[in-house]
């Protein structure tokens, strides 16, 4: 090991990756399963239930879907455990940790004005810290996704069972809820999210840290001066320098995410072709 | 003085009675001779003929009841009327001296001119009503007496007598015989039934004259007449042969009575005349056997009688029909008798068939002339028709398909001619239900083409009476589908009296007509709500807009619930009406076909309902524009956000390039 070798530093441990790649294999289940059958009359709906061979299949592949969100969504539970225990702090002040929280802060908010000055070309790259606001945004927009798609999602699942607490009719607002909150959530991911994460200049084509779950110490110094920072200052530096990630990780990482973004947005190309065809054709 | 005037008085009645007597008896014996003249020698029963020694004897008590038994003997034979002996041998008594138009009739017939002739044999008036003593024709006595006259005619027209062996040209044969065994004879001679028809009743008593005279009653043309004359119905009985006046005005296009009841043997039905099979089948057995075609070619005019066999089912023979029934147009004027005799006209049997295929569609374009219109044959064959209960036969509904596929194929010659309608039937048809049960399960009962479009009243559908027009669509499929008829007649779908039909459904408008499927198939249940939409747009473009109509959509979209599957088919009733699937309890049974656990809070899922219907689902317009607000929102702002960030951030890669390049230097 040279000094010259590039050095590198975890950002997430495997639980996080295991669970984030749950995270993606469920989504793309779940949003492909479910806007062919919300865009059922467009032929590259048909298309996709075609290749699965019959509308049921979806319905079960989108249950299992649902099954895995909400196993992740509560296994999650756990590794905010597991870090806190790591933390030495109390639970409170874990979550609303100012350095390594997701909680937003005041920070987060000068954060923004920095970012928008940044853009317009009126001030310096803001000094990021572990999560930037945007990250924060998609932490937290995956709480509300879950809690409001599955909320409704349970209801058309288990018409029958729901409907002895609440009228039938509800089932269709359940339905207009569910469907366009699922809109809302595909079109974020592989909008905002993908550019945000990868497609933006910086990280073109594909940034692989989600999956190999380390980053170059330069990279660290540069994207997140504020975390470098606190990790010299409290001497955490050295403890999550990792080695070069193996090679078929880097291969897989890259496999794995150009089919995923590509599944991704090529579904909100279609979606997005359809409302504007809708719309204006 | 009165005795002197009394005695001159007698004296001149005396005198003038004596003058009178005289004068009576004087001219009388100056111009005639009295009967007793006659009979004096005439009355001798011995008196003979010098000549052949034949009898001249008149029985005097027979010729006085006679028809003439008032009139003097030398008003028939008036050469006898001589003062002196009249000449050995007298002529022949002239009848028509008083009976002058039956002896012009006679004149004419086949008897009369016999004897101009000199035909020894031929009768004369005496032959058949006798000589002095002639009786009434209703005088059970008189030769002519209707019981009598089989026995009269007889006399010549026995086989062995004189007449029948020198009159080879008579083709009737035992004549008495037959007749005595025909109904006419057992009903005469054995019933004593005297209207009974006899030898005259068709030949006549004076004008009787070859059959082929043209003239004769018993030509063939003037059979029918003839016949009728007793059989006055015979048209009702044989309405179906005879089509009215057809039989007198067309006698050639269709067998004459004695073609099958045999002239002198009516109880016995059958052909039997010189135009036998046999003598066709001398020329047509040959294979080589052609004619000339319209097209330059030629044509066989081979019979193939292994063809042509009853134990092959063939309809014709197996009904012992001689060729010439069908092949009727021949005359003997021709050589061959056939030359020439033209196409079959199957009307002369099937004339019911006939008037219907007249009206046809096929049969109008025949009329025209049309040379891909179908007659008779191309669907029944020539010689080897059959019925259709024969699988062999082409009108078996196990070959209909193919039989009408022949034109009615795609590309084949009625298909292209057939503007608008419906394409590929035969391939949508062998798809169908009816096409499957019967090619595939052999179901004879399944429908076929003709089961709709009928086999000979063919029209198309754009006429009023088409089986297949809109207006009667219904009650075609009626003929077998009656129960789902009654079912309809129940349901909303039935036009209540004098309501606009053509906008209720037609069985068609949601089966289809060559395609219709077995409702539970795929292709039925995914076209269902194309078929409904005909009429309910709005409500199949909103129940697309909802789960069960999304699903269906997709790949294996038949499982998802289709418009039947609620409102119910056949027995289909307005939502709203208490007895309708959708009516309260019944709708939580409906909706527990798929969902077994529904109930009435279930139920109340509105299944067609869409956001876009503010005034009837304000909660899922507002629902609706809440989340879209969201989704804008939303997209907005981070739209804003990336759209700014792009451009700072290509630089903050070109500087990162920059540095790195920098680096490597």
């Amino acid at each position: 090991m040279s000094k010259t070798e590039t050095v590198y530093v975890q950002r997430f441990n495997v639980f996080a990756r295991v669970l984030h790649l749950t995270v993606i294999i469920s989504f793309l289940t779940l949003a492909l399963t479910g806007m062919a059958l919300k865009f059922a009359d467009e032929p590259w709906a048909g298309a996709i239930a075609s290749f699965f061979g019959s509308f049921r299949v979806l319905g079960v592949l989108h249950r299992i879907g649902a099954v895995l969100t909400f196993g992740y969504f509560f296994i999650h539970f756990i590794l905010i455990y597991q870090n806190w225990r790591k933390s030495d702090k109390s639970f409170i002040s874990f979550v609303f940790d100012k350095t390594i929280g997701m909680v937003p802060n005041l920070q987060d908010a000068r954060e923004i004005g920095q970012t928008i000055k940044w853009f317009v070309g009126k001030g310096p790259r803001p000094r990021y810290g572990r999560w930037t606001y945007w990250e924060k945004f998609d932490y937290f927009a995956v709480f509300w996704g879950v809690a409001v798609i599955g909320l409704t999602g349970i209801c058309l699942w288990f018409p029958t069972w729901v409907t002895q607490y609440i009228p039938g009719s509800w089932l269709n607002i359940a339905t207009i809820i569910h469907s366009d909150e699922a809109l809302l959530a595909t079109g974020f991911i592989f909008t905002i999210h993908f550019f945000n994460t990868h497609i933006r200049p910086e990280k073109w084509p594909l940034d692989r840290v989600i999956f190999t779950g380390s980053v170059t110490l330069e990279e660290l110094k540069h994207e997140r001066p504020r975390e470098y920072e606190m990790l010299v200052r409290e001497g955490r530096l050295d403890d999550v320098i990792v080695d070069r990630p193996p090679t078929w990780l880097v291969i897989f990482a890259y496999v794995f995410g150009f089919t995923a973004l590509t599944i991704g947005m090529g579904l909100v190309f279609l979606i997005m072709y359809t409302i504007f065809q809708r719309t204006f054709g | 003085m009165n005795a002197t005037i009394g005695k001159r008085a007698g004296i001149i009645v005396t005198f003038f009675l004596i003058v009178m007597l005289v004068l009576v008896m004087g001219s009388h014996n100056a111009m005639s001779m009295s009967n007793e003249d006659c009979l004096e020698c005439h009355g001798d029963e011995d008196l003979t003929r010098e000549a052949d020694d034949s009898s001249v004897y008149v029985n005097a008590q027979v010729l006085a009841k006679s028809v003439h038994g008032e009139q003097d003997c030398v008003s028939c034979h008036q050469d006898a009327d001589t003062e002196d002996e009249h000449p050995p041998e007298l002529k022949r008594v002239d009848c028509s001296e008083c009976h002058d138009d039956i002896g012009a009739v006679y004149e004419k017939s086949i008897h009369g001119k016999a004897r101009s002739r000199g035909d020894a044999l031929a009768p004369y008036c005496s032959s058949c009503h006798g000589t002095h003593d002639i009786l009434p024709p209703d005088n059970p006595k008189s030769p002519v007496y209707v019981t009598n006259i089989p026995l009269t005619c007889g006399r010549c027209h026995r086989e062995g007598s004189p007449m029948t062996k020198t009159h080879e040209d008579i083709d009737q044969h035992n004549v008495l015989k037959n007749f005595s065994m025909s109904m006419h004879g057992k009903g005469l001679l054995k019933s004593g039934l005297i209207v009974a028809a006899v030898c005259t009743s068709c030949h006549t008593s004076h004008n009787v004259r070859p059959h082929t005279d043209p003239e004769s009653t018993t030509n063939p043309k003037n059979v029918a007449k003839t016949c009728m004359h007793c059989h006055a119905n015979i048209e009702n009985t044989h309405r179906k042969v005879i089509r009215k006046s057809l039989w007198e005005k067309e006698p050639h296009k269709i067998p004459s009575c004695i073609e099958c009841h045999q002239p002198h043997e009516q109880s016995k039905i059958g052909y039997q005349g010189k135009l036998s099979d046999a003598y066709c089948l001398k020329c047509h057995s040959n294979p080589n056997l052609v004619m000339p075609d319209e097209e330059g070619g030629v044509k066989s005019l081979y019979v193939d009688t292994d063809e042509y066999d009853e134990f092959r089912g063939t309809l014709h023979k197996k009904n012992k029909i001689a060729c010439v029934k069908c092949h009727s147009n021949m005359d003997s004027a021709r050589d061959p008798v056939c030359k020439g005799s033209g196409p079959v006209d199957c009307s002369a049997c099937h004339p019911e068939q006939s008037d219907v295929y007249a009206k046809s569609i096929h049969g109008k374009l025949l009329a025209e002339l049309d040379p891909n219109a179908p007659g008779c044959t191309d669907c029944h064959g020539k010689h080897n028709n059959m019925s259709k209960a024969n699988p062999d036969s082409p009108i078996n509904p196990i070959n209909i398909p193919n039989l009408c596929g022949a034109c009615h194929r795609d590309g084949k010659k009625a298909a292209v001619r057939i503007k608008g309608g419906e394409r590929k039937i035969v391939a949508t048809y062998s798809m169908s239900i009816h096409g499957k049960g019967l090619v595939k399960s052999g179901l004879l009962v399944s429908a076929t083409c003709a089961s709709c479009h009928t086999g000979h009243s063919i029209l198309p559908p754009s006429d009023a009476q088409s089986t297949v027009n809109r207006n009667h669509v219904s009650d075609t499929c009626e003929s077998c589908h009656y129960g789902v008829a009654r079912k309809i007649q129940q349901s909303i779908h039935n036009p209540p009296f004098g309501a606009d039909t053509s906008r209720f459904p037609i069985c068609s408008d949601c089966h289809s007509a060559h395609g219709a499927a077995r409702v539970s198939e795929a292709a039925f249940r995914k076209q269902q709500a194309n078929e409904c939409a005909k009429c309910h747009q709005e409500q199949v473009e909103t129940y697309r807009e909802s789960y069960h109509g999304k699903a269906s959509m997709l790949a294996g979209g038949e499982r998802a619930a289709q418009c039947s599957d609620c409102h119910g088919s056949h027995t289909i009733l307005a939502a709203t009406d208490p007895d309708s699937t959708l009516a309260g309890p019944n709708a939580v049974k409906t909706c527990r076909k798929c969902h077994p656990g529904a109930n009435l809070s279930f139920t109340t899922y509105r299944t067609h309902a869409t956001h876009g219907d503010k005034k009837r689902n304000p909660d899922m317009y507002y629902a609706f524009w809440s989340m879209t607000s969201l989704l804008l929102g939303t997209f907005s702002l981070f739209g804003l956000h990336t759209l700014l960030w792009i451009p700072r951030s290509f630089k903050e890669r070109m500087k990162m390039i920059r540095k790195a390049r920098e680096q490597r230097k």
